[in-house]
């Protein structure tokens, strides 16, 4: 088992996906001479050349859907979109023609393609260009939406996505291209459903997914060496659909939990995880479940004003002891 | 065309207008639900355009005016009529609708009803047919008004840039639903538009099934012969309002009647009298047997078909 960074793990899910199916192709802005903003597809351009790994125009909603389009006659395009924030001006063709047309035709039409960008807040990118948003993708009828949290994960959630009949959405971080992890050296397979116990605990169950699951293990640490709290860790690298069973399973055990995410709150992954331990197992709870999140602001330019309006794993941290009556 | 296809088409076009009128009428009745456009008035357009293509072996994507498009690929006018009825045996299977028609096996692609947002998908479906080396093309068909979104012009700049075998079939029917094109739009003859994405076009008038056979086979033989995308635009008129809660209260009655005096299945059916192939009796007897057809079996058929089980209400969200 190698230790390759998470850029590394993407870019070998591409390399293998295309040297197995010449239907597979990639394309965004930069991905082929200039190798990718974030190295995924680093040298693909030589390897496969121009008509696979595809240089787009800057123009996110077209491409978007010429890529869906490609999906309708077999094609299984892996679409890099540079920024979250840009994928707003794709969205229409995500909903309306990818994610739909399953459906409203009656399941004669299925769009197999694979929609890959880095959201978060990385360094004084502004408001621009550090938006969050899975809150919106994962509400989306027909549309998968995975998030992965490590290198073995980037590699194995986007060789299932390729698979996969469905539309998928990966959601990535930019902070988190060049973290380091194990990956198996025999082809992978992450499941697009579901969710990891990242660290067993009994305490308190702490839900996070992408870079706040890093928050979540970090504040474990904490809670157990300095307050005697045993903290456990739930990566959701699945964020449509959720794992019920998973959420139910953990809350059981622990009957209290925790939600940390990078969005801000009103709408988004902690209500949702909410309301389903209310709809699943309202019961198991002792104490009323907390949520980290970011403000309500557009992201601030100022390093101070930024990381004031994003959480961390202190937050995590002091979530936790205010759920056992200790802030 | 031979004098056969041409009294074929005809044939054809009575049955798109006498199935869009009829769907006018189940409408009234409350048969049919949501939203409803029609063509008539539009009929040349299609037919002239497919009758250059290869119906059922190209692959044809269009906007939500879509009836007819699919029943020119092949698609049995039955199962488009129960979609229209919500029927299980609808060819969307109930879950379409109006603005919804799929026909994957006749390559008919869809109606969707994002005004423009078929551009990029049929540049996509090009793209395949370009990485697979097949013969076919994809063939785009809208109106004037989704030349105003942006996906119109990021997608004829891709489309360009990748020599994609698609053709972009403008419908000038000169409304955006109700505000006249003059009122919303720059440059008022479209195929201009295209020329600015270095793209090879054409106008010509969308009435004449002539006329516009002789444009399309241009269009598509240099699609087909790899040269890359094309525009053709069409000048037409639609009869009837922009869907159904339309009262064409943005137009005069003088204008829809100058247009009804080129009406394009009156043209081509009286070109065939004036050449000796037809006569007024049995074109009479053409629309007879269609409007029987029309009830005995296409209206029959939809009447008749279940309804969609509520318990596969999630069915085909996911794969």
């Amino acid at each position: 088992m190698a230790e390759i960074m998470y850029w590394e793990g993407l870019r070998r899910a591409h390399d293998e996906e295309m040297a197995r199916d010449p239907l597979v192709i990639c394309m965004g802005e930069d991905i082929g001479v200039a190798g990718g903003t974030y190295k995924a597809t680093k040298d693909l351009y030589e390897k496969y050349g121009e008509k696979r790994v595809m240089d787009t125009p800057i123009s996110e909603g077209g491409y978007t859907g010429l890529g869906i389009g490609a999906s309708f006659v077999g094609i299984r395009p892996i679409i890099e979109i540079m920024s979250v924030n840009f994928a707003w001006l794709a969205m229409d063709q995500m909903f309306n023609s990818a994610a739909k047309v399953r459906y409203m035709s009656g399941g004669q039409l299925t769009a197999p393609c694979v929609f890959r960008s880095a959201g978060g807040t990385a360094h004084q990118l502004g408001a621009q260009h550090s938006a969050r948003m899975e809150k919106v993708f994962m509400g989306v009828a027909g549309l998968r939406v995975v998030t992965p949290s490590n290198p073995k994960q980037a590699y194995g959630l986007l060789k299932s996505a390729v698979r996969s009949d469905d539309p998928v959405f990966v959601y990535e971080h930019e902070l988190m291209y060049n973290m380091k992890g194990e990956v198996p050296d025999e082809e992978y397979f992450h499941p697009l459903e579901g969710s990891e116990v990242s660290r067993s605990g009994n305490d308190v169950t702490l839900f996070g997914y992408n870079i706040s699951v890093h928050w979540c293990l970090k504040a474990a640490e904490i809670l157990e060496k300095q307050y005697g709290i045993s903290a456990e860790v739930v990566d959701l690298y699945a964020l449509a659909p959720l794992d019920r069973a998973g959420i139910k399973k953990s809350i059981s055990k622990t009957h209290r939990a925790v939600i940390a995410e990078e969005d801000e709150a009103p709408v988004g992954v902690g209500s949702e995880i909410i309301a389903i331990i209310n709809e699943e197992c309202f019961f198991e709870l002792d104490a009323a479940p907390v949520r980290v999140h970011s403000a309500l602001v557009p992201q601030p330019y100022n390093h101070k004003l930024e990381m004031a309006a994003i959480p961390d794993h202190q937050d995590v941290v002091n979530a936790v002891l205010k759920l056992f009556g200790k802030a | 065309m031979t004098l056969d296809d041409k009294k074929r088409v005809l044939r054809e076009m009575v049955l798109h207008r006498r199935f869009e009128e009829r769907c006018y009428q189940a409408y009234i009745e409350r048969k049919i639900g949501g939203f409803l456009h029609l063509y008539p008035g539009q009929e040349a357009c299609c037919n002239g355009v497919m009758e250059a293509a290869r119906p059922g072996h190209d692959y044809v994507i269009t906007g939500y005016r879509d009836h007819v498009h699919a029943i020119k690929c092949g698609t049995d006018p039955k199962i488009v009529m129960a979609e229209l009825y919500g029927k299980e045996t609808g060819c969307s299977k109930g879950r379409g609708g109006s603005m919804h028609i799929f026909d994957v096996a006749h390559r008919f692609m869809g109606g969707y009803a994002l005004v423009g947002g078929p551009f990029p998908l049929a540049a996509g479906i090009a793209k395949g047919i370009q990485l697979k080396g097949g013969d076919e093309i994809a063939i785009c068909f809208l109106g004037d008004a989704a030349n105003n979104q942006g996906v119109f012009h990021e997608t004829l700049n891709m489309a360009k840039v990748w020599n994609l075998p698609v053709l972009f079939v403008c419908e000038n029917n000169q409304y955006g639903i109700g505000t006249a094109i003059h009122r919303s739009t720059a440059v008022l003859d479209q195929y201009k538009r295209a020329c600015g994405y270095n793209i090879e076009a054409a106008q010509c008038d969308g009435q004449d099934i002539d006329i516009v056979h002789e444009h399309a086979k241009i269009a598509v033989d240099y699609v087909r012969s790899g040269k890359g995308p094309y525009f053709l635009e069409l000048m037409t008129y639609r009869y009837r309002g922009h869907s159904m809660s339309d009262s064409r209260g943005y137009r005069t009655r003088e204008e829809e009647e100058e247009w009804k005096q080129r009406d394009p299945i009156n043209i081509l059916r009286d070109r065939l009298i004036a050449a000796g192939e037809l006569t007024m009796d049995e074109y009479t007897q053409i629309e007879k047997t269609t409007d029987d057809y029309i009830e005995n079996e296409v209206i029959k058929f939809s009447e008749e078909s279940p309804e969609p089980n509520v318990a596969d209400l999630e069915k085909y969200v996911l794969a």
